[in-house]
């Protein structure tokens, strides 16, 4: 049951037919984990937490550094040098008292994913290199937990809606990892500050209408972006027969740390 | 002939030995050893891409890869 300040909280919401007093107390009880407390992680968390998420779990083992702040709009000034999952807890918290944050500070990998996503309902992929990008898929699609990819870069951003077993995952599209430093990232070729409040605000509404269960997900599209052309574009997928983890002969059966792709990101994020 | 890529109609001089791989390396393609194509909604595999001609009036995708995030 909702108390009185719950309902004058969360009346905006209340009163969408979409959401009403149940679907925001399917909210409150749902658990998302966000993997990244960055630039996607950041708009992800808040408005996750605004809206009243009743479990959320933030993963990162880095600390707010100053050339974070021109994006990762969770953390402050004064944040710099402490844990980002320390400093966006505090802000999560300050929206939402209500809100039950768990933090992990530490790197997602083969050892630790599967433990720390089972007690999620819904993971949002906020990381910034492809080791992590195809170990959270590999992890959901195993675990059958549905998550949301994300990708920025410069100006132009990606994402996709995962349900395991039942639309195309990340390696339906890209079955391997590009290797070490192929492909430039955010720390090498820049990223406009408000790329990630795109991308991580529509992640956000993923998680939101899958604990609804209302509207429909992100799947089966690859959804871009692009702001200097002011341009969406949705690209219509399918599942790949062939793909190496949920295709008709998987090869990957279980997790596994990408080696070659792990440190794409060795510069400063 | 015409083509579609991502979304865009591209004309482009009759060639018919054209394949996905020559298209890639004659438009100078990002990321054109990773780059995924989808040809009329189905992914290439990339050992395909070789001996897949493009035709006039076929749609492509070029699926890029964005490792950014944080």
């Amino acid at each position: 049951m909702l108390t009185d300040e719950q309902i004058e909280r969360y009346s905006r919401h209340i009163m969408l037919k979409e959401v009403g007093g149940k679907g925001q107390q399917r909210l409150f009880d749902g658990r998302v984990l966000i993997i990244g407390a960055g630039g996607l992680g950041a708009p992800i968390a808040l408005y996750l937490a605004a809206a009243g998420i009743g479990t959320l779990g933030i993963a990162d083992a880095d600390d707010v550094d100053l050339s974070n702040l021109q994006r990762q709009v969770i953390h402050f000034t004064p944040d710099v040098g402490k844990p980002k999952v320390e400093s966006a807890r505090e802000k999560m918290e300050a929206i939402n008292p209500a809100v039950r944050v768990r933090t992990y500070k530490e790197w997602v990998n083969a050892a630790n994913i599967t433990d720390i996503i089972r007690d999620y309902d819904f993971v949002i992929d906020g990381t910034d290199n492809f080791a992590a990008k195809f170990l959270i898929n590999d992890a959901c699609v195993l675990a059958g937990i549905p998550y949301s990819h994300g990708g920025i870069l410069q100006f132009d951003g990606q994402t996709m809606t995962v349900k395991p077993g039942e639309s195309a995952c990340y390696r339906c599209i890209f079955p391997e990892p590009p290797p070490k430093d192929a492909i430039p990232t955010c720390s090498q070729a820049g990223v406009i500050g408000v790329l990630p409040g795109v991308l991580g605000t529509i992640q956000a509404t993923e998680a939101i209408k899958f604990l609804l269960g209302k509207g429909e997900l992100l799947t089966n599209r690859l959804l871009t972006y692009n702001a200097l052309r002011m341009k969406f574009r949705e690209i219509p997928l399918k599942r790949n027969p062939a793909c190496p983890v949920c295709g008709e002969h998987p090869t990957i059966t279980e997790v596994k740390d990408e080696l070659d792709a792990l440190t794409v990101c060795d510069l400063k994020s | 002939m015409n083509i579609t890529i991502n979304g865009k109609e591209t004309t482009l001089a009759e060639n018919p030995a054209r394949t996905v791989e020559s298209l890639l390396e004659e438009l100078d393609v990002a990321q054109r050893q990773y780059v995924t194509v989808e040809l009329s909604g189905e992914i290439l595999e990339r050992d395909a891409f070789g001996n897949t001609p493009v035709q006039d009036g076929d749609a492509l995708e070029f699926l890029y890869f964005m490792g950014g995030g944080r």
